[in-house]
């Protein structure tokens, strides 16, 4: 490096100059990218090959290590409390489907003038800004015999008797816990939801509206349309965070009473039992059904859109001609 | 307008606000039920409904002792120090990061992008099975700068934003600087940084507020809870014996909550904004 500029400077023809150039580019883009590239080799990588390594094998973080081939694979899907869990996932797809439903309403409705809107909005989005622990003491006190829930449900009629331990029942604590993650996500949905509908030409609502479109036509022809990415991103979110599900159950129950998700055994597989191979089996085998899962709704929406993006092209040219007819008017005026 | 066209346009009105209040109240009620319960003596809680209010909205006694039971004071200079020391490191190194990828077309470049997204698709919570043997290896286990290390790593969606508005930010800029013979290094920080500033505040929200919050990782690598509690960690202190002692582990709570509020109050513009300008692009 420091040769070449001192080439430069000797002698001022062009090509020295691009070359001086060249250098300093090449050890400037050195010097930024380093750190960055270091740590998500060091964090994210290098541990991800790790983990394939020790899958291989029986062992704890200290002491010797024994291959052993396949077996933790085999006994992931062997041992009822692994791929088992995975069944759990399917309430948290069940909550997440009511997230996204309620935050896109809740969104249409504080897109248009309301009075106090912000003042719902930031009620609704501040559970997103608590940590997960001290939300794993609210909801246990919230949820205790007696205590908030069952008071409030009594308020409404309900009696002490009828109602279940919301965090014992087997039959209903999972969905207890799904209820916990609904409210803490619902309201940041939400605000993604209102930034990509306000983000949508506000001169087409009145387009519509000159045209007798009702509040309902609106939502379907010019709202649905203008944030299906960021939909269709969510629900790609919402599926693999349901497969990955782990907060809740964490920090709430520990896992008892049937509430233990995939993560949560494995976390206490690998850090309290330390059988980490089995853990790292464990990790691998999420992550390929994972991945699996996101190219398939990859392709499906890719596949869905590409339909749905020719009918925008009519859709567009309507508005367009919409527009032009609301133009004439006015200057007819 | 009609009676029905009226009447039609009353329910919808008060359907929307119904709904609206409706879920507010589901939003903030554990929320205010934990206010109530750290406002109470123990002999109140013991003996009055959750949802009775408190004889005096001034008895701070839970949160003094909850402060000095859960050593907060010490969990809340361990946080300060770990967010301050994490924006920088990641200001910095994000900034640059997307400078490079933005400005220089080189082979590599759609690499490492996509290296970036794909790491953001593993789940934490499996990789750091892993992590914590590289953790242990680097004798960063129970050392604070060996988190901070750990917690500067990827972050997809600074990186984005930063990406995003070196997008919005004209080439010619860097041209001209150029021909003046200003060197990278220059152009980097006395033109684009200064200019950076909304992404780089947006992005220091998003990351301070995951960063404060963050306890999973914190509880594996900082296991010294008596030195090294942070706010999030400090709370499990009220796991065990104090288990049932709700109005002190409410106080607690609330006491956690407090920055996080003001946070809130002070930068929601950015917050939601910062949000949204992530999710999109990501």
């Amino acid at each position: 490096m420091a040769t070449v500029t001192q080439a430069a400077k000797r002698k001022r023809t062009f090509g020295e100059w691009a070359s001086s150039r060249d250098g300093q580019k090449i050890f400037v883009m050195a010097a930024f990218m380093i750190i960055p590239l270091l740590l998500l080799f060091t964090f994210t990588y290098l541990p991800f090959a790790e983990m394939f390594g020790f899958s291989f094998y029986k062992m704890k973080y200290i002491g010797a290590r024994k291959f052993i081939g396949l077996d933790n694979y085999v006994k992931v899907f062997e041992r009822k409390d692994c791929f088992g869990a995975l069944k759990l996932s399917l309430y948290y797809m069940g909550g997440s489907i009511v997230q996204l439903a309620l935050s896109l309403y809740l969104a249409t409705v504080l897109s248009f003038k309301v009075k106090g809107g912000s003042i719902f909005k930031g009620f609704m989005f501040f559970p997103y800004l608590i940590n997960g622990i001290a939300i794993g003491f609210i909801f246990k006190f919230f949820y205790t015999r007696g205590f908030v829930f069952d008071t409030v449900l009594q308020w409404c009629g309900f009696e002490l008797e009828n109602l279940p331990y919301w965090l014992k029942d087997q039959s209903i604590n999972n969905i207890s816990l799904v209820g916990t993650s609904v409210w803490r996500y619902f309201g940041q949905n939400m605000v993604l939801f209102i930034g990509a509908i306000m983000s949508v030409d506000s001169e087409l609502y009145e387009a519509a509206m000159l045209d007798g479109a009702n509040r309902f036509q609106q939502f379907k022809y010019i709202i649905m349309p203008s944030i299906k990415t960021i939909i269709t991103l969510n629900v790609i979110l919402s599926i693999t965070g349901s497969l990955s599900a782990f907060e809740p159950p964490y920090v709430i129950t520990s896992g008892a009473n049937g509430t233990g998700t995939y993560f949560v055994v494995m976390h206490e597989i690998a850090h309290t039992q330390q059988k980490v191979g089995l853990a790292s089996a464990m990790a691998i085998v999420l992550l390929l059904i994972i991945m699996t899962v996101t190219v398939l709704q990859k392709l499906f929406f890719k596949y869905v859109f590409k339909n749905a993006e020719d009918e925008d092209l009519n859709a567009t040219a309507k508005r367009d001609k919409k527009l032009a007819k609301m133009a004439q008017r006015k200057a007819g005026r | 307008m009609t009676v029905v066209q009226k009447l039609g346009k009353f329910i919808t009105i008060f359907l929307k606000y119904f709904s609206l209040v409706f879920f507010s109240f589901v939003a903030v009620l554990p929320i205010i039920s934990c206010v109530i319960t750290a406002f109470k003596t123990d002999r109140e809680y013991q003996q009055t409904n959750v949802m009775v209010l408190p004889e005096s909205w001034l008895n701070f006694d839970n949160f003094v002792q909850a402060f000095q039971k859960a050593n907060m004071g010490r969990a809340f200079i361990n946080s300060t120090i770990i967010l301050v020391c994490v924006l920088i490191v990641s200001v910095f190194v994000g900034t640059q990061l997307a400078y490079v990828l933005n400005r220089f077309k080189f082979p590599g470049n759609g690499l490492i992008r996509n290296l970036f997204l794909f790491a953001s698709l593993l789940p934490g919570v499996a990789m750091q099975v892993a992590v914590y043997e590289i953790m242990y290896n680097l004798h960063f286990i129970n050392s604070l700068i060996g988190y901070i290390i750990m917690m500067c790593g990827t972050d997809v969606i600074s990186i984005y934003i930063y990406i995003q508005f070196f997008e919005n930010i004209d080439v010619s800029l860097d041209e001209s600087a150029i021909v003046d013979g200003a060197s990278y290094f220059t152009i980097f920080y006395k033109i684009l940084l200064p200019l950076l500033k909304p992404a780089i505040v947006t992005s220091c929200i998003l990351k301070g507020v995951g960063t404060y919050n963050e306890y999973y990782s914190a509880n594996l690598y900082l296991q010294d809870k008596k030195n090294l509690p942070t706010v999030a960690t400090s709370l499990y202190t009220f796991v065990g014996p104090l288990g049932s002692k709700y109005n002190l582990i409410c106080a607690g709570v609330i006491i956690s909550l407090l920055p996080a509020l003001i946070v809130f109050i002070t930068c929601q513009k950015q917050i939601y904004s910062g949000l949204t300008a992530g999710s999109v692009k990501g």
